[in-house]
């Protein structure tokens, strides 16, 4: 093989220009300002920075968006003009129907269980000793791709007939431990998407722990000594005192969450590949593009899917602001 | 030491080293005939003349053209069974040197197949020889998703070499765009149509064109059991569907589940729950209405297909037919499915798969046997399904050219046939390279079937064939009513035939 060829070699030179070239690229740019009057170098060094940013987001994101859009309103190859039909496949279609609606469930109950979960999880474990370890192991979820809990997952969701040896740890439970019929949990319509919610909870709840933890850890402990000593409780201590300190990082965890989980693909893809009305929209874009070659519903559907996260995102936006404004 | 002396050193020892090599070798400044000896084998013969096993290849090329010209000379046929008394022609030093060189092109071939695990071995297996010999790299990347990522490779402008496609359905949509290269421009088509028989030189071209060959083939109306589990309660082998369901409810009634059925497989599950059908639609309606069905000339609401599914529903949505009930059916993966026919006592008592499951972990060291699926319209008999993998080239590489070429030899075939669950679709392959009987009696079947047809799923369009029927007998399996599950398979199609 050549040494050009050579992977490792290409991944060395890979960072050496990549780190280097863009550390060589801000130097220069500096030098070639020096050259300016200073008062015109103040305006011109934010453009100067943020330039090469705004130009290769222009390339890779804003014209792609707007290709996107064009395609939607073409056919299957995306040669004739079709008008409104992929987005009138996209809003009438049964299976579509069944994904708008499991994206919503996933919105509700994924995101009200990782911040109340993290939330919980912040508070109780400030109090006791062995908080470090504790943290770290509901972090490690984290860690592992989402492909990778998929498979895990699958394994302990998995199925074997009454009275044989239980592969899945659940139905070794129900099964072999206590005596139930074991249950198909990906295949029963009326927990499955439960079920899969689950394994998204199991892997984000870390997440949201550690920035409301960091939240809750910037709560001035005088303030919490002075309600207790006026008598609250621990309970109106959280309701009263400790939420509406953490409203902000509240929201912004709550947003982010959000902004997740109407994405939401690898789980539902390896686990049960939308089937069993399990479907959720970011899948169906995937099949009908690259399964189908339906171009223009593909197209359709991911415009439907950044229509749904911008308002998500305004709302994060104007927190920031909100923020800065503050400061 | 001195720089001198380390020179006169090295000197003597290149001298000795080139000494030797001269000695032991007899180059044949020309050919010479030879007549092969009890414990004589082509490689060792290769060695003797050649100091190099495989320049046999050389050798067996030069004998054979020299028994075109002379009757005395044997025409060898298995390079692996050569005789005492046969006359070999051994060409010259040169000429053998000549062939090696050309042969050795090295380099690296990119091929993308669905096989993993104990497939993947066996591919890696089968190429061996011809990495051995040309020098050339095979890398071999194996995904399920193949329908999947190939458009997407070929797309992004990045195809493999080689591909191997589990259904021509891909292929006439590669062709259709012009991505694949055509094989008959450097193919020995002589030699192809003599290995072949020409319905799989039909299925592997398009407008004409030669585009691909068919490696690996599985004849897929097969019933599984093991004799040992039907010897001991006295059951019989089934020859008619009447028969079988009766079967099915004696099992019952004797307090076990008659059929294991595992329809899971990742993305692509639901297809083994095809081939039931298919295989159900050739015998209830015969092979002029299945290749109708196929093509789409009558739809899937159709009465025909209507009363394919039903007869696949009267086993797959029988509770206490099947191995864990319907929930078993679709959780359990196709490859793990037939296990329980080998367990004590027999979990189940029949599987109905292709041949290529013989090569699956459940079946290894198990004393297995098959019996054609039965026929349920006596009009239509027992027509054979099958199917095979198509290998087509998208960039047109000397080193992608000659791995082509060895993939249509029987070599490759044979590799893998002597490891089970492969039947070739090449005639020179000969039976004594299965490994069992039951290998053999499935190359027959195959080759011998009086009406055969190809897999249905997947010589339709991918949105359909790997698409809408899968999830359709998913939502079938799971309790979903028939006609809506059709009805939305005939939406699906007739978008995807346009």
């Amino acid at each position: 093989m050549s040494t050009f060829a050579n992977p490792l070699f290409s991944m060395i030179l890979a960072i050496v220009v990549g780190v280097g070239g863009i550390v060589a690229l801000f130097l220069g740019l500096e030098f070639l300002i020096g050259f300016l009057p200073d008062r015109t170098q103040e305006r011109v060094r934010p453009w100067v920075y943020v330039g090469p940013l705004l130009l290769i987001l222009t390339f890779f994101l804003v014209y792609p968006t707007l290709n996107t859009l064009y395609l939607s309103f073409l056919d299957k190859y995306s040669e004739v003009f079709v008008g409104l039909d992929n987005w009138r496949y996209a809003f009438t279609n049964h299976t579509m129907l069944i994904s708008f609606r499991n994206n919503v469930l996933w919105l509700v109950v994924f995101t009200a269980l990782t911040v109340s979960l993290g939330l919980v999880l912040a508070v109780l474990l400030d109090r006791v000793r062995y908080e470090a370890v504790a943290k770290s192991i509901i972090f490690l979820p984290m860690a592992i791709s989402f492909v990778g809990a998929g498979v895990i997952w699958k394994f302990v969701y998995a199925f074997r007939p009454a009275g044989q040896p239980q592969i899945g740890i659940l139905n070794a439970v129900v099964n072999t431990l206590l005596g139930f019929q074991p249950i198909g949990w990906l295949i029963e319509r009326e927990m499955n998407n439960f079920a899969l919610i689950a394994v998204g909870v199991w892997i984000w709840t870390g997440f949201c722990m550690v920035i409301l933890s960091a939240a809750y850890k910037g709560i001035p402990r005088e303030l919490l000594e002075a309600a207790r000593v006026d008598g609250a409780n621990e309970w109106q201590l959280f309701w009263g005192v400790t939420l509406p300190m953490m409203k902000s990082t509240i929201a912004v965890v709550a947003t982010t969450m959000v902004i997740n989980v109407l994405k939401i693909f690898d789980i539902v893809y390896v686990m049960t590949n939308g089937n069993f009305d399990t479907e959720v929209i970011a899948n169906r874009m995937y099949k009908e593009m690259f399964a189908f070659r339906e171009f223009g519903r593909a197209s359709a559907i991911a415009v439907i899917l950044l229509l749904a996260i911008i308002p998500v995102m305004a709302v994060n936006i104007r927190r920031f602001q909100e923020e800065e404004a503050i400061r | 030491m001195s720089k001198r002396t380390i020179c006169l050193i090295l000197a003597v020892a290149l001298l000795l080293t080139l000494g030797l090599s001269v000695a032991s070798a007899a180059p044949l400044s020309q050919g010479e005939a030879y007549t092969v000896v009890l414990g004589d084998n082509l490689w060792t013969i290769a060695e003797k003349y050649f100091g190099n096993g495989f320049a046999y290849k050389a050798i067996v090329g030069a004998t054979r053209e020299k028994a075109m010209e002379d009757e005395t000379f044997t025409y060898i046929l298995e390079p692996g069974f050569i005789h005492p008394g046969q006359k070999f022609w051994i060409p010259s030093a040169e000429e053998a040197e000549a062939y090696m060189e050309a042969v050795r092109i090295g380099g690296v071939v990119s091929v993308l197949g669905v096989w993993g695990g104990d497939e993947a071995r066996s591919f890696d297996a089968a190429v061996a020889p011809f990495t051995q010999e040309t020098g050339t790299q095979v890398a071999f990347e194996g995904t399920r998703d193949l329908p999947v990522v190939l458009p997407i490779r070929v797309a992004a402008g990045n195809p493999p070499d080689l591909a191997i496609l589990p259904n021509p359905g891909q292929m006439v949509e590669f062709a259709k765009t012009g991505d694949l290269v055509a094989i008959d421009a450097f193919m020995d088509m002589e030699q192809l149509g003599s290995d072949y028989a020409q319905s799989w030189l039909d299925l592997g071209s398009y407008g004409g064109t030669l585009y691909g060959v068919f490696y690996k083939a599985a004849i897929k109306s097969l019933v599984w059991y093991s004799p040992a589990a039907f010897e001991a309660k006295g059951y019989t082998v089934p020859t008619t569907w009447d028969e079988l369901t009766a079967l099915s409810d004696q099992i019952v009634a004797d307090g076990s589940v008659p059929w294991c059925l595992g329809i899971e497989s990742g993305a692509a599950s639901g297809w083994p729950a095809t081939d039931w059908v298919e295989d159900i639609m050739l015998r209830t309606a015969g092979p002029d209405v299945y290749d109708q069905w196929v093509d789409h000339t009558i739809p899937w609401t159709d009465a025909a297909v209507k009363t394919a599914w039903e007869y696949f529903g009267q086993i797959a949505r029988n509770e206490g037919y099947v191995y864990g009930g319907t929930t078993g059916v679709l959780t359990i993966n196709f490859g793990d499915s037939p296990a329980p026919l080998f367990d004590d006592p027999p979990g189940c008592y029949m599987h109905r798969q292709a041949s290529f499951i013989t090569g699956f972990p459940a079946f290894e060291g198990q004393d297995y046997a098959f019996f054609p699926f039965p026929s349920i319209d006596a009009t239509y008999g027992v027509p054979a399904l099958g199917g095979a993998d198509l290998i087509v080239m998208f960039n047109d590489t000397p080193q992608a050219r000659a791995l082509m070429e060895y993939l249509a030899s029987p070599e490759p075939q044979e590799i893998w046939a002597a490891r089970g669950g492969f039947l070739s679709p090449n005639k020179r392959v000969s039976l004594d390279v299965y490994p069992t009987a039951t290998d053999r009696a499935m190359a027959e079947a195959l080759t011998g079937a009086e009406v055969f047809r190809f897999d249905g799923s997947d010589l339709m369009p991918a949105a359909v064939g790997s698409g809408s029927f899968w999830t359709g007998t998913l939502d079938y399996v799971g309790g979903v009513d028939l006609d809506s599950v059709l009805a939305t398979i005939e939406a699906t199609a007739v978008d995807a035939y346009k």
